[in-house]
């Protein structure tokens, strides 16, 4: 560069920079519909949240709008048990479910691992539930826990189990619905299998000439090289199931007494049922205040427990 | 036992354990088929016989005029279409608008461009609830409540964290020197993106379009707010109101509901590698 004569490196530079902005036209060109799409349908509509949660904005009234501080917050937290209630019934799905799955998933995972012939196809079928969601499947799931008649009572009578009255006991709703998450429990099992597939077998070969038990082996080698995957699953599980709708409009409707009203069930009959934007909208900022506080105690606790191979826990060898 | 070499990783060893281990993955395959072997059982059998206790797997009458009758008691033929109306634009627009997004992502530079990625990201973390409600006003203020628009429009707006990230990803392990011709050729970034990145993507844009249908297909929360005349109901719309009015024929409600699952199925088994891979890319639940 040095040797060059000075005219040539300054249209040489020219030439650069005009290309760089060409590219970084291109690229805001590119992304527009996303930015257009973040402004108007995210981030707009989260601050119009923010500043409708104050406000006792309804959707039929005609005698205007009014700012009214805090109460929607106040009422929520305070004055409404079916708030609480809902929060209680989605954490105690969210939970159940998520840990279960975990669980179920990794050991499905490593069954799954195995070299039989025609794993392929068998780990399709597990895969096939979460091909198929929505209505279709939250009827199945109520034909299945009808009480007389339904799949799940008739396995239970057929073993000679006592049967449940399932979504029509306030005992017993949450665990249907648990149930009928873990139906696709064969997703998770991909994520930990992809994982398990990567794990060097000779890991594995010197521990056994180490001697240790397979147990050991288990949460000494197996359980650490999946923490990462634990961690998203049990970051974008516990998000996605506080959102939990569709099943519980179809399937219980909140019932029975409230045993199953989801926290995004709540907040649609206050936002269209009842025409309460402004407490909607604070019901709202609670979830997402709560799931926030969640994700970032989860991060916190996560440098300890999860295990990236460069600098983490252990680090490389 | 590593002597197959083609398996990797931790599983069961030993003659009993690989014995005991198989039954129960066969065990659990078919308790995961059970359901949906149910519903074909439920929607072949006269509604007389359907609450018949020990259970009857076969059905001693086939009546497969359920499906006929289920498919005329409510307009399911014009719901499906309703339902295929909005799914192939939401489709076509997702591949679109995050393949677009992701290739600035993967392989151009500008200021603020890293931000705007993280954001994407951040938006992952974001509960759906917090945007539900102004959104609906938005789209009441716009007068589109009662079309398809607030159904489809969004699809062509980024088309998701989850797609543009999986898209980002497979965009950074295509080589680049083909699209270095193309510059000296003369091409513009976006001949390039259409010439050269998504003829060398299908594995990863299919992908993104099977999950879309699936998940567009199986839609609900959309349709249940922003569809207001019956004739443009979506299948979900349609079976939930089927179920309201004829809630106990159960027969014609699995029948029914069958058919509506039918494309996914179809789609899953077409796609299945996508599937699991998109799965596995992302994580995306």
């Amino acid at each position: 560069m040095t040797t060059e004569r000075a005219p040539a490196q300054r249209s040489t530079k020219t030439r650069a920079r005009k290309a760089s902005r060409r590219e970084a036209l291109a690229a805001y060109a590119l992304v527009s519909p996303w930015l257009i799409g973040f402004v108007g349908l995210t981030l707009g509509p989260m601050l119009a949240s923010l500043w409708l949660s104050f406000t006792d904005y309804s959707l039929v009234t005609t005698n205007g709008t009014s700012f009214v501080g805090a109460s929607n917050y106040r009422e929520a937290l305070t004055e409404d048990p079916l708030v609480l209630q809902s929060l209680r019934v989605t954490a105690y799905y969210a939970l159940l479910a998520v840990v279960l799955d975990l669980v179920l998933g990794l050991m499905l995972a490593i069954l799954l691992n195995s070299g039989f012939r025609g794993i392929g196809a068998i780990r399709t079928i597990y895969y096939l539930p979460a091909a198929v969601s929505g209505v279709a499947v939250s009827l199945l799931w109520l034909w299945i826990f009808q009480p007389s008649g339904g799949l799940a009572n008739g396995i239970l009578d057929l073993v000679g189990l006592p049967t449940s009255d399932w979504i029509y006991s306030t005992t017993w709703v949450i665990p249907a619905f648990v149930l009928m998450s873990l139906w696709g429990v064969g997703r998770s099992a991909f994520i930990y299998l992809a994982i398990l597939q990567r794990i060097p077998t000779n890991l594995y070969e010197a521990a056994a000439v180490d001697g240790a038990k397979s147990m050991r082996r288990f949460f000494r080698i197996t359980v650490p090289l999946v923490t990462p995957a634990i961690f998203l699953n049990l970051i974008l599980g516990l998000i996605g199931n506080f959102q939990t709708f569709t099943q519980a409009f179809v399937i219980s409707e909140g019932g029975p007494a409230n045993a199953s009203l989801f926290y995004t069930l709540y907040l649609y009959r206050n936002a269209f049922r009842y025409f309460r934007v402004g407490y909607a909208s604070a019901l709202a900022w609670i979830l997402f205040a709560l799931l926030l506080a969640l994700t970032l105690v989860l991060f916190r606790t996560g440098r300890r427990w999860v295990y990236y191979e460069a600098g983490g826990p252990g680090g490389r060898p | 036992m590593s002597g197959s070499g083609v398996v990797l990783g931790p599983r069961p060893t030993g003659p009993w354990a690989r014995r005991f281990s198989l039954l129960i993955i066969v065990i659990g395959a078919a308790t995961v088929l059970l359901p949906l072997a149910w519903m074909l059982s439920t929607s072949l059998k006269p509604e007389s016989q359907v609450f018949r206790t020990p259970i009857e797997w076969v059905p001693t009458t086939v009546r497969t005029e359920n499906y006929s009758e289920a498919v005329s008691i409510i307009p399911f033929w014009r719901y499906a279409l309703n339902s295929a109306i909005v799914a192939i634009p939401v489709v076509i627009g997702t591949v679109l608008s995050s393949a677009a997004v992701a290739y600035a992502f993967a392989r151009l530079r500008a200021p603020g461009l890293n931000a705007m990625f993280v954001l994407v990201i951040a938006g992952i973390m974001l509960p759906g609830e917090v945007t539900l409600v102004p959104s609906f006003l938005l789209y009441k203020e716009l007068g589109w409540v009662g079309t398809y628009l607030p159904l489809t429009v969004p699809a062509w707006l980024g088309g998701g964290a989850f797609n543009i990230f999986l898209l980002r990803q497979y965009f950074l392990t295509i080589p680049r020197e083909q699209e270095e011709l193309a510059r000296v050729e003369g091409h513009g970034f976006l001949s390039i993106l259409l010439r050269v990145i998504i003829p060398q993507s299908w594995p990863a844009i299919s992908v993104v379009a099977a999950l879309q249908f699936v998940d567009v297909w199986n839609d609900f929360l959309g349709p249940l707010l922003y569809i207001t005349d019956q004739t443009q109901y979506t299948l979900p719309l349609g079976l939930n109101f089927y179920k309201d009015i004829y809630n106990t024929q159960w027969a014609h409600l699995m029948a029914a509901s069958l058919l509506a699952l039918l494309p996914c199925i179809v789609v899953f088994f077409l796609a299945q590698r996508a599937f699991t891979q998109g799965v596995v890319l992302t994580g995306r639940r």
